[in-house]
């Protein structure tokens, strides 16, 4: 147990290491930061020397070093647009990104897992296949342009709600969120439903698929002979059963919820991390970016290793030291 | 006597009709009502996005047949020399309808080749993995499961914020973000298929290693990856199409369907809704057709359904 978890820490340890080689090469070497780093209207001499001040006239290697060494210490360097270190820019827009996420996965939840273990139920009923062809628009109507209709629709046309920014926000726990007002609810609505969307649809055909197999199964089969009553057999012998598989895709969606929040924040002008990164490629804050993508490195590499060892906490089955 | 009787066998042998295995395939494909509307929509979309120039009642490229004056109509209305605006026009007068036309040729250019692309490397890094086995496959394999562990859309970004902007740059994105995709379903098909006998016999045979790979091991494994590939050109539209109203992607000048649904973006706080709304459909269209298509390719194609 305990070396696999060593192996695997070791491995994760070599992915991101091997990230910062692939981010540091890519915006390095395949970009060129001379460019994209000074001014255009200076002379040669200043040009020097900013490239000098920058580093830039190292050999490659010793810029690399150089930039693990700020890596080590979370010194991205400075934001050209905001004149801030790269990493607290990014740091002050993790809270808006993290409500709209955790608010989204909520609403997909509440929403797939009951109508999923519905259609799972009873899936010669009419209002089943419904759900299901609903379903399949969900994976299919691209995110953005289904953010754009909720905008025309309820924004727009009926007035109902505010399509743009978080609105009012208070203070928690040393950071700012929209759910705490009423204001900032009404904000988050859309952005949230239409992050969800997609997740809705996931979870509610994994639930249906989970409930159609549970249901076959011989413990069923027997609390039923026993005279269970309907809603004891649904809650306790089919939902329990179902939550494995569920909260494994919970946990390995939220890394996606938080990658795709991008299209949603840029329709919804949400300022989270998302817009930012997407302003920040438009504009070409270089450090911003690379911030941006060793963090999502960094999230995702740790989400996968939490997993695994979940996965055998759990069962015993999977033998992670096997061959692959 | 005998050989008459011979010649006779022989012209029975060559006149019999050859083993028609397509047909049934395709009456069944077509038996779901769904598979057909996705045929019938996807043979639309593709026909529209070839004779775009023909059909389409203005070149949206040409700027000398855009007038700044017929900007913004709603649908229905007239341009000032009484041409019809069927779904209205855009911010620069551009007739929607012909915008949405050409549009679905570069949402489907850029869906097909890249998705054809990163099948390629896909399925060749697949077969190889399988195929070699020890340490290759091991970390090809680790490879795309790390790649598989990145939302797709991380994994664009990356590249394009690597590369910066641009159409080509775009296509480049999918097809690394893709790739591993064709390489898992590749080699898992493959595993089967090498322990089969038939591989077995062409080894006996000492036919050469990439030899048995094409001829032997691809055209076997090919099914699944055909429908895979089939359900990622819906991905890769959807894709470029969020990239382009990202702004990461199609440059102005030669909108594809996201790129159009970005520019009415800025209008649709006042209630131009159709400059976005048509474009969006066009897309809807484009992939719901082409995924109820793959649907049914998957049923009709996995032998485990075949009865």
């Amino acid at each position: 147990m305990m070396t696999t978890l060593i192996r695997r820490a070791i491995q994760a340890g070599f992915v991101v290491f091997a990230m910062t080689l692939i981010v540091f090469v890519g915006v390095n070497v395949i970009g060129n930061p001379v460019d994209i780093l000074i001014n255009p209207d200076l002379n040669q001499a200043e040009r020097l020397r900013v490239v000098q001040n920058l580093g830039l006239d190292q050999p490659l290697w010793r810029q690399y070093l150089s930039f693990l060494h700020g890596l080590s210490q979370g010194n991205f360097g400075d934001s050209f647009v905001y004149s801030k270190p790269a990493l607290d820019v990014i740091v002050e827009r993790l809270p808006a990104t993290l409500e709209l996420a955790l608010c989204a996965m909520v609403i997909a939840i509440v929403v797939g897992l009951p109508l999923g273990l519905y259609a799972g139920l009873y899936p010669e009923r009419l209002s089943s296949r419904l759900i299901m062809t609903g379903s399949i628009l969900g994976f299919s109507l691209p995110t953005f342009w289904v953010g754009l209709m909720f905008i025309l629709l309820f924004a727009v046309q009926l007035g109902w709600l505010p399509s743009n920014g978080r609105g009012e926000t208070a203070e928690f726990l040393g950071a700012r969120w929209s759910f705490l007002t009423g204001d900032g609810l009404a904000h988050l609505v859309l952005p949230a439903l239409n992050l969800a969307l997609f997740k809705t649809s996931l979870i509610l055909r994994l639930t249906r698929a989970g409930v159609q197999e549970v249901v076959m199964q011989d413990f069923v089969k027997f609390a039923r002979a026993k005279g269970l009553r309907e809603g004891r057999i649904v809650l306790v012998h089919i939902l329990k059963n179902l939550m494995i598989p569920v909260v494994t895709i919970i946990g390995l969606e939220f890394g996606s919820l938080i990658a795709f929040s991008v299209v949603t924040e840029s329709i919804f002008g949400w300022p989270g991390m998302g817009k930012l990164i997407i302003d920040s490629i438009n504009l070409l804050d270089r450090p911003v970016i690379v911030a941006y993508l060793m963090m999502m490195v960094v999230l995702f590499v740790s989400l996968n290793f939490i997993i695994d060892i979940c996965y055998t906490l759990l069962d015993p089955r999977v033998r992670l030291d096997g061959k692959g | 006597m005998d050989i008459k009787l011979a010649d006779a066998a022989e012209i029975a042998v060559t006149e019999m009709p050859p083993p028609r295995r397509a047909w049934p395939a395709i009456r069944r494909f077509f038996s779901a009502p769904a598979a057909l509307f996705g045929a019938i929509g996807l043979v639309l979309i593709v026909t529209v996005a070839v004779f775009a120039p023909l059909l389409s009642p203005q070149n949206p490229y040409d700027l000398m047949q855009l007038d700044i004056m017929d900007s913004r109509l709603p649908p229905g209305s007239e341009s000032f020399a009484g041409v019809p605006y069927h779904l209205g026009t855009d911010g620069q007068g551009r007739d929607i309808l012909s915008g949405i036309m050409y549009g679905l040729r570069t949402s489907l250019i850029v869906g097909i080749a890249s998705a054809l692309v990163a099948a390629i490397i896909g399925t060749t890094a697949g077969l190889m993995a399988a195929y070699v086995g020890g340490r290759t496959e091991s970390i090809m394999m680790r490879l795309v499961d790390l790649q598989l562990s990145f939302p797709t859309i991380l994994m664009a970004l990356m590249v394009l914020a690597i590369l910066g902007n641009g159409v080509t740059n775009v296509v480049l994105a999918i097809i690394v973000a893709e790739w591993a995709t064709y390489a898992r379903t590749a080699r898992g098909t493959a595993l089967v298929e090498r322990e089969k006998e038939y591989v077995e016999a062409a080894r006996c045979l000492r036919i050469p290693g990439h030899r048995v790979l094409l001829r032997h091991l691809l055209p076997n494994c090919l099914a699944p990856i055909i429908v895979i590939a089939t359900m990622q050109v819906a991905r890769a539209i959807g894709l470029e199409a969020t990239l382009s109203f990202l702004g990461l992607g199609a440059s102005v000048t030669q909108p594809s369907l996201g790129m159009l649904i970005a520019n009415g973006y800025q209008y649709l706080l006042s209630g131009l809704y159709w400059i976005s709304f048509y474009p969006g459909i066009a897309l809807l269209i484009t992939i719901v057709s082409i995924n109820l298509v793959g649907d049914r390719l998957r049923d009709v194609l996995n032998p485990r359904n075949a009865r």
